[in-house]
């Protein structure tokens, strides 16, 4: 199989009953959630060898409190960074909504409306990265490195050394309270809740189907009739929305609103949507892979921290994890496309092309560029 | 086969390697959790514990902080700490308020937990323990860069971060002295800058201070990383004996600075000290000996009686004044 270009191959053209059960096996074991599943059990499993409190119910219940909040805005990061975009401001929208959020509070707003300005803050911060990007046609990295300092900027500017802390008793259930048994925390239900209509959008919708359009080919899709801009401005708005939800959880859990609130985040959550095979170049990812990888480095690091790991030498570990994962695919997609390949052939399947140009029996090139 | 009788054997020798650890008399496990890792400061403060722990016998010693100064990594690693059952938390808080639910949920599973070096409100701690009282502290230092620019002149303050909690009530100090104190009338506080306890950060925001204020006279740092970087943004600048700095600084990093002239005095209390102390307390508290009411005290080994005030307040004493003279010789402890 040598000279393969594999990157030629559109999987999708190969039929899956075409294949022998073990290329099938082959493909099914190469494929990024399988791994990323073996390495979570991996983790799992040499955390509980070496730490006896790891696997408490209780204690894997409330670890997920210090992870969900990211995780929330995984969700729409998945459909911004398929589209090729990128979304650096979350972290900041997070702090404006919180900001928000405190200023209301010590007008003695109740919980519900709380809630709907964390929301709606969040919200209006999303459709105002959406419209620049999409309206003055101006990058998403550009667009999110400015909004980034500027929401953050203003709740440093408003709050400075102070701490909005009086918020309502109600309103820290939201982020501190269980839903199940005293057990299952509320987030978490809320997380995987936002995680299957996820999936269900990106994987059953016409929309979802945009959405990939658009990360393999924005001028192509253009062409086909896609609303290219408005998509786009419907995803930045949403990921504003869940950022606000982040944030109205995130405040109520520590009860408490500093303009350093979630700092950071922003590259946790990409982290682990980049982990979760979504390709930073647009047009590849699931959703499966994604809840995969927030589980993985959450537990990673609750792993770790029960270990008493240091931070730093935590940030190396998942630092490590991201690079592996961004090299990783490449070459076992080229693995993987090489096994079916191999597995049509010795199928005796007839010349079919499989891909633009590429002959599913030599895997070369047949018309010259 | 084989290899599967090899894997049960590792598994079965890892099990017992684990449950002999588990069945050896238990010690006492105390955590020390603080702002960030990678202070001297608080690796000071740890030493400290460490010294407390081999006194009173049978005490293990956890030492965590998160890479990065934010009550989001503390809480995280407290979630860790109440999973693995510790006895006793001690903590420099990130935010005062921020941590009290998490620690509050610690001492609902009985464990005992106590604040140093920057409090959390009561409620979320038994006890917290102050090297020294915050007013002195702030009297201090303004009364330290006084002596060195002669009482006359600018001054501004290089701080931590602008939440940090004892930053800002000796910043507050600081600034009544300023206006009220008539020893002070001809000094003027003209910034209050904020480094965030990084070195670069805080270097950056002291060379901006000399652009702004080419009058600048003294910088106050009560801060360990940012008087330091002011020292060397001072000796960079070549601004020594023109500009004066004081602070809260560790003998080590500062005796440079100390020595080439850029830092005439500067003021600590003695970490290690503060570790000790913090251990010492908190055994008392595992231990029932105290609960952290008023009038209680604690019979700290070498440092004395430690007493308990009101809201569990704990005063440890005050601070210390190092000068080149004397630099070097505690530069070797921290």
């Amino acid at each position: 199989m040598k000279g393969v270009d594999t990157s030629l191959v559109d999987e999708s053209r190969i039929v899956k009953k075409d294949l022998r059960p073990l290329t099938r096996l082959i493909g099914f074991a190469l494929r990024w959630e399988t791994l990323l599943f073996l390495i979570f059990a991996a983790v799992m499993g040499v955390n509980a060898v070496l730490s006896p409190a790891f696997l408490d119910k209780a204690n894997l219940f409330d670890a997920t409190f210090n992870f969900t909040e990211k995780a929330i805005i995984a969700m729409p990061m998945i459909f911004v960074i398929i589209c090729g975009d990128i979304d650096i401001s979350v972290a900041s929208i997070m702090s404006l909504s919180s900001l928000f959020m405190g200023m209301a509070s010590l007008a003695g707003a109740p919980t519900p409306a709380l809630v709907l300005i964390g929301l709606a803050v969040g919200l209006l911060a999303g459709l105002f990265n959406g419209l620049l990007i999409t309206r003055l046609d101006i990058p998403a990295i550009a667009v999110t490195i400015g909004s980034m300092s500027l929401f953050r900027g203003i709740a440093n500017a408003v709050l400075g050394d102070q701490a909005y802390t009086k918020y309502p008793e109600s309103f820290g259930r939201l982020g501190q309270g269980y839903a199940i048994a005293g057990l299952v925390p509320t987030q978490l239900l809320v997380f995987l809740g936002l995680a299957i209509l996820t999936a269900l959008v990106l994987g059953r919708t016409v929309f979802g189907r945009y959405v990939y359009a658009i990360g393999n080919n924005k001028t192509a899709a253009r062409f086909s009739g896609v609303p290219v801009e408005d998509v786009r401005l419907a995803i930045f708005t949403v990921t504003g929305l869940f950022s606000g939800l982040a944030a109205v959880l995130l405040t109520s859990r520590i009860g408490s609103t500093r303009p350093n609130i979630a700092s950071g985040w922003e590259l946790d959550v990409i982290t682990s949507v980049v982990l979760g095979g979504v390709a930073i170049t647009g047009g590849k990812g699931k959703v499966g892979g994604v809840i995969i990888a927030i589980f993985l480095l959450g537990y990673l690091r609750f792993g770790m921290g029960i270990l008493n790991v240091p931070g730093k030498v935590m940030n190396i570990i998942t630092g490590v994890l991201l690079v592996v994962a961004i090299l990783l695919p490449r070459g076992i997609e080229d693995a993987r496309k090489k096994a079916l390949l191999r597995g049509i052939r010795a199928a005796g399947a007839g010349q079919r092309e499989i891909g633009p140009g590429v002959s599913e029996a030599t895997g070369k090139r047949r018309t010259p560029r | 086969m084989k290899k599967f009788h090899k894997l049960i054997t590792i598994l079965v020798v890892l099990m017992m390697v684990v449950s002999v650890g588990a069945f050896a008399a238990p010690n006492l496990k105390i955590a020390m959790v603080v702002k960030s890792m990678g202070n001297p400061f608080f690796d000071a403060c740890r030493d400290g514990a460490m010294e407390a722990a081999k006194a009173l016998g049978g005490i293990d010693i956890i030492y965590q902080g998160p890479a990065t100064p934010t009550a989001e990594g503390q809480i995280e690693i407290i979630d860790s700490l109440i999973a693995q059952k510790v006895d006793g938390i001690i903590i420099s808080a990130n935010d005062k308020d921020a941590l009290i639910p998490i620690t509050k949920k610690a001492m609902s599973k009985g464990i005992k937990v106590m604040s140093f070096d920057s409090a959390i409100g009561p409620g979320g701690r038994l006890v917290d323990l102050i090297p020294s009282d915050t007013t002195l502290i702030g009297k201090q230092q303004v009364e330290l860069i006084g002596a060195l620019i002669k009482y006359t002149g600018e001054v501004a303050i290089l701080s931590a971060t602008s939440q940090a909690t004892n930053q800002n009530a000796w910043i507050e100090v600081m600034k009544k002295e300023f206006a009220s104190n008539a020893k002070y009338s001809k000094m003027k506080l003209v910034a209050t800058v904020y480094g965030d306890d990084l070195s670069d950060k805080s270097y950056r925001e002291a060379m901006g201070l000399f652009e702004s204020y080419p009058n600048l006279k003294g910088i106050i740092s009560p801060t360990t990383v940012g008087v330091a970087a002011a020292g060397k943004a001072i000796t960079d600048k070549g601004l020594i004996g023109k500009v004066q700095l004081t602070g809260l600084g560790l003998p080590s990093e500062m005796a440079f600075y100390a020595k080439n002239g850029a830092c005439g005095q500067f003021a600590l209390w003695n970490p290690v000290d503060l570790g000790f102390s913090a251990t010492q307390i908190t055994f008392a508290l595992i231990k029932g000996k105290i609960k952290g009411a008023e009038g209680e005290s604690v019979a700290a080994g070498r440092m004395g009686t430690i007493k308990i005030g009101k809201d569990g307040v704990a005063v440890m004493g005050n601070p210390f004044v190092f000068n080149k003279d004397n630099v070097d010789k505690y530069a070797k402890i921290f």
